[in-house]
């Protein structure tokens, strides 16, 4: 039987320690260890090394292989003054991490030679409740949750696929929406358009989403405008910073419009569409390597050609599908977590309840986001819709 | 044979269908010879002779163009999807004419 102290006395032995000086160094060095903080929930809340993950030393068996997964990646385990990371080295190195060492003294020791920390950005306790379920996930955790309620999303459309996107953006805590629409809530789009109800009916879009979005969640801020995108308002709605545009319109000169505006402003497009039973969704983020949409659909379709879901119909649910792929793209992109659908077109099929993916390149020779563009200023989408083929008929 | 899927607006030029049938060697022949046997499919995918800009070809999830366009040799039993761009979402975003 071994005491307290012996115990701790044995394990030191045989694990590796370093001081806070060394821990200092190779922080600022190129390649920096990962330091992760084993101490209890308070304490990190009073301030961490900076750039430090947080796995209560309780929690450290189950989780640390979620979170680094990489067991060969440098990490430098600390808590208040070594004793309880010391343990928390020996099991890492139990648990198959090759490199991992304890900071000696711990955070006291770091901060006694002066070094930085980071006071932590915290949860209220009502948030910590109602992302209780993203914060499980090695993927969002708090840090994630915080990145979503920083997060900025503009709504191009509140109608089926902006509903279904703007409701799971709101309740997943997106801390600003901006949604652009100049319709009213009409009778007849309440069979999908489900962040409207019938109370609404009359009431501009804009306004009827708002007022959803914002009981769903206290913790966003609707942005309306109340208006339709154009070239002479799209360099105003943009201004206010978007990380995100998901891009839920339902006709071609806008789709051309923020296109082009996306590009200039290197902001990445969650584009979806629907017809009938037909949807299509991906990513356009010419900014990070990624085609744009005029590298998938040079041209417009003939005016004959693009019926819209006015004249078409669609089935209510497929928006509410595509839509809420188009909610995941955008989460994942403000994450920065998993494979966005960037050069993925997803052709999904609700009849036969199939999805294809096609490829989409980059087109170098693309007249927006190609190696010598020729379009570089907004043009009149609604002349460029119509085009030359309209007019030979 | 080749299997040449069909999009929900060019369905009525087929009959309703969601996917036909077309025999050739290349990809213009499949073609071809779809808009053979379907001739209102012709006006909706040609512009001056040519397959319009505005509809997409894949064949094995490549679209067509990046590989060699109409000449892209077509294997038995491959699956063709035709796609030319769809709108649809929410109204009232971006129409002039209102």
């Amino acid at each position: 039987m071994a005491s307290y102290r012996e115990l701790l006395a044995r394990i030191r032995e045989e694990i590796e320690e370093i001081s806070a000086i060394e821990a200092r160094e190779r922080l600022e060095s190129p390649d920096p260890p990962l330091f992760v903080d084993v101490r209890e929930p308070d304490e990190w809340e009073e301030g961490h090394i900076p750039g430090a993950i947080y796995v209560p030393r309780g929690r450290l068996e189950s989780r640390i292989e979620g979170l680094v997964p990489d067991k060969a990646r440098p990490l430098v385990v600390y808590c208040a003054s070594g004793a309880r990371s010391a343990f928390a080295t020996k099991v890492l190195s139990e648990m198959g991490y090759t490199d991992v060492v304890n900071l000696a003294g711990g955070i006291v020791d770091w901060k006694r030679n002066g070094f930085e920390v980071t006071i932590p950005r915290v949860l209220s306790p009502e948030q910590r409740a109602r992302y209780s379920r993203h914060l499980l996930i090695p993927e969002v955790g708090e840090e994630g949750q915080q990145r979503l309620l920083d997060a900025r999303v503009l709504l191009v459309g509140a109608g089926g696929l902006g509903s279904p996107a703007s409701l799971y953006l709101a309740a997943a805590g997106v801390g600003t929406l901006g949604i652009v629409d100049g319709d009213i809530v009409d009778e007849s789009n309440l069979q999908r358009q489900i962040v409207h109800s019938t109370e609404s009916l009359g009431e501009p879009k804009v306004a009827s989403a708002k007022r959803t979005l914002e009981a769903l969640n206290p913790d966003v801020r609707v942005v309306p405008f109340q208006e339709r995108l154009t070239s002479e308002n799209v360099e105003r709605i943009l201004a206010e910073g978007w990380d995100v545009i998901v891009d839920g319109a339902d006709n071609f000169p806008t789709r051309y419009l923020v296109n082009d505006a996306s590009v200039w402003h290197g902001i990445p497009v969650v584009h979806g569409s629907i017809y009938r039973f037909e949807g299509q969704v991906t990513v356009f983020d010419p900014a990070r390597g990624g085609p744009c949409y005029r590298c998938l659909f040079p041209q417009p379709p003939p005016p004959e050609l693009a019926p819209s879901c006015a004249e078409g119909g669609v089935l209510g649910v497929l928006p509410g599908i595509i839509g809420s792929l188009q909610a995941n793209e955008a989460l994942k992109l403000i994450l920065e977590r998993g494979e966005a659908l960037t050069g993925r077109l997803l052709l999904f099929d609700a009849l036969a309840t199939t999805l294809d993916e096609v490829t989409v390149r980059r087109d170098p020779t693309c007249p927006v986001c190609g190696d010598s563009p020729t379009i570089t200023e907004y043009v009149d989408y609604v002349e460029f819709c119509a085009g030359p083929v309209a007019t030979e008929r | 044979m080749t299997r040449v899927r069909i999009p929900p607006m060019l369905r009525a030029e087929v009959g309703g269908a969601r996917e036909v049938e077309a025999h050739g060697e290349t990809v213009g022949e499949v073609i071809e010879d779809l808009v053979g046997r379907y001739p209102a499919l012709r006006a909706q995918l040609y512009r001056d002779g040519d397959l319009g800009e505005f509809v997409n070809v894949y064949l094995g999830g490549e679209d067509v163009r990046t590989l060699e366009g109409l000449d892209t040799p077509v294997r038995d039993g491959s699956t063709l999807i035709l796609l030319p761009a769809m709108a649809g979402g929410s109204p009232g975003v971006g129409r002039h004419e209102a």
